[in-house]
């Protein structure tokens, strides 16, 4: 192949139907109330974590909600539970339970029948 | 209802008496598209056409790259202009979209802000001494091709059709960004249905193909493509529509850009080197111009037209219309001179050359 000094950009395009969506329908099974998010940002404004390390609760349950799971065991350890989030929503989401819902889907093992690294072909890291 | 919204799309075109302005790049590009123009405007309809070799780059390509300022933009058109006027035309026509779009932009800058118009007057008077009319009439190339569409089928040799089946053969139209984006009251159709190029297909037989990234711009852009960092950008975008457009098995692609005909073209062999992949069912899809598309339409021979010069080989597009060529002639200059025959590449070629 020949190197001319640049590449193709991949494109940013959400794969939404190749997407794994495992992790997301649980989710939405355990905190049904995540459907209601009108994605103000309130969440991520309000977050203590947020304003000492680069964390986006709002990013992250957008990308979690389109089967993108990138990245998503290390920005789940980011949060410290403290709930403000929960708080601060004007749909009265439990943003907490939603974190510790998907930290207890990545815990669990491949029996249960759900993929350790779904959404390897995941663009989310891209963004 | 529907005639009268159709009508907001029409666009006035004149009939005959143009100053001609040439592209900076389509020569080397697509080396016989403009003299193409000219001869089937002269010799084929019988129209007035100027070409002058007075006339200068309309700064386009700097203007969009930052490097050249908008006075000096205006003053350089204004002196276009004045060119116009000194040879006694009143209609102007366009070879660049990326002219045509600066022209327009420049005309509607002067309308909205006559002060510019002044200023522009003042700095070319100053610096030449000329004055000039603003055209009545402002047309690209491709426009004035479009308005000729049927006289052109008339008189046609070929048809857009295959000539061992008779199926019309099936054409992607890819309409440059300055064409109507900008104004779309300045192009056919507007810039949510141009038909500049659909109308071309369809009078000379052929099939639109109507694909997903049907107006997905090429990706030159410009700094798209002339910073080297960005590149990656531009080839992106073109691969966005070959992806779009292959299952639909398009038989050729026709785009009245420099810039659209170029990459479209070119990048077909960048992604081939760089990833392995080609489109079409012989190795590329060939990328015409629409005056080169006249002139087969016409019967004119394709290497006259410098269809040699085409990174994607247009034989199989030339067999399927029935065009006869002579494949020993393909790389011979027009003095009978050989001008060199470039290596194979994965885009196929044409294996009696």
């Amino acid at each position: 192949m020949v190197d001319w000094g640049y590449t193709i950009n991949k494109p940013r395009a959400i794969a939404y139907d190749a997407n794994d969506h495992t992790w997301e329908n649980a989710l939405q099974e355990a905190v049904p109330v995540l459907r209601s998010c009108i994605g103000c940002g309130n969440c991520t404004a309000t977050c203590t974590a947020g304003n000492f390390v680069p964390f986006n609760i709002r990013k992250l349950q957008t990308l979690v909600r389109r089967g993108e799971y990138a990245g998503l065991r290390k920005e789940l350890d980011k949060c410290m539970l403290c709930g403000k989030c929960r708080l601060v929503c004007p749909r009265g989401i439990n943003t907490r339970k939603m974190i510790v819902t998907l930290k207890r889907l990545l815990a669990q093992p491949v029996a249960a029948g759900i993929p350790v690294a779904p959404g390897a072909a995941s663009t989310a890291g891209q963004r | 209802m529907k005639k009268n919204n159709w009508a907001e799309y029409q666009k006035e075109i004149a009939d005959d008496k143009y100053y001609y302005v040439r592209s900076c790049i389509r020569q080397n590009f697509f080396p016989g598209s403009e003299a193409a123009f000219l001869n089937i405007l002269r010799n084929e309809l019988g129209r007035d056409i100027c070409d002058d070799p007075n006339h200068t780059s309309c700064t386009g390509i700097g203007y969009h790259s930052d490097i050249v300022p908008l006075e000096t933009t205006m003053a350089v058109i204004a002196r276009q202009f004045a060119m116009m006027t000194e040879a006694g035309y009143e209609n102007m026509v366009a070879s660049c979209i990326t002219s045509f779009g600066l022209y327009s932009e420049v005309i509607d800058m002067w309308e909205h802000f006559p002060e510019t118009e002044e200023k522009a007057r003042e700095n070319l008077y100053k610096a030449t001494g000329r004055e000039f009319k603003k055209p009545k009439n402002l047309a690209h190339a491709s426009d004035v091709v479009f308005h000729h569409r049927e006289a052109i089928a008339a008189r046609g040799k070929h048809r857009l059709v295959n000539a061992s089946t008779g199926a019309p053969l099936r054409g992607v139209e890819h309409i440059g960004c300055h064409y109507a984006k900008i104004f779309p009251k300045k192009g056919v159709g507007g810039s949510e249905f141009p038909y500049v190029l659909a109308g071309m297909i369809e009078a000379w037989g052929g099939e639109v193909v109507d694909y997903p990234e049907r107006r997905h711009c090429c990706g030159f852009g410009f700094r798209n493509y002339l910073v080297m960092a960005n590149r990656g950008s531009s080839v992106a975008n073109s691969k966005k529509k070959f992806e779009s457009m292959a299952p639909y098995k398009p038989d050729f692609i026709v785009a009245n850009c420099p810039g659209c005909a170029m990459f479209l073209d070119r990048w077909q062999y960048a992604i081939s080197e760089m990833e392995g992949v080609t489109y079409g069912e012989n190795g590329g899809i060939p990328v015409l111009t629409y005056e080169e598309l006249a002139g087969l339409v016409l019967g004119y021979d394709p290497w006259e037209l410098g269809m040699q010069m085409h990174q994607v080989p247009v034989e199989s597009l030339l067999d399927k219309m029935g065009v006869e060529y002579d494949p020993g002639a393909k790389y011979l200059g027009r003095d009978g001179k050989y001008i060199g025959r470039p290596e194979d590449t994965a885009l196929g070629g044409c294996s009696r050359c």
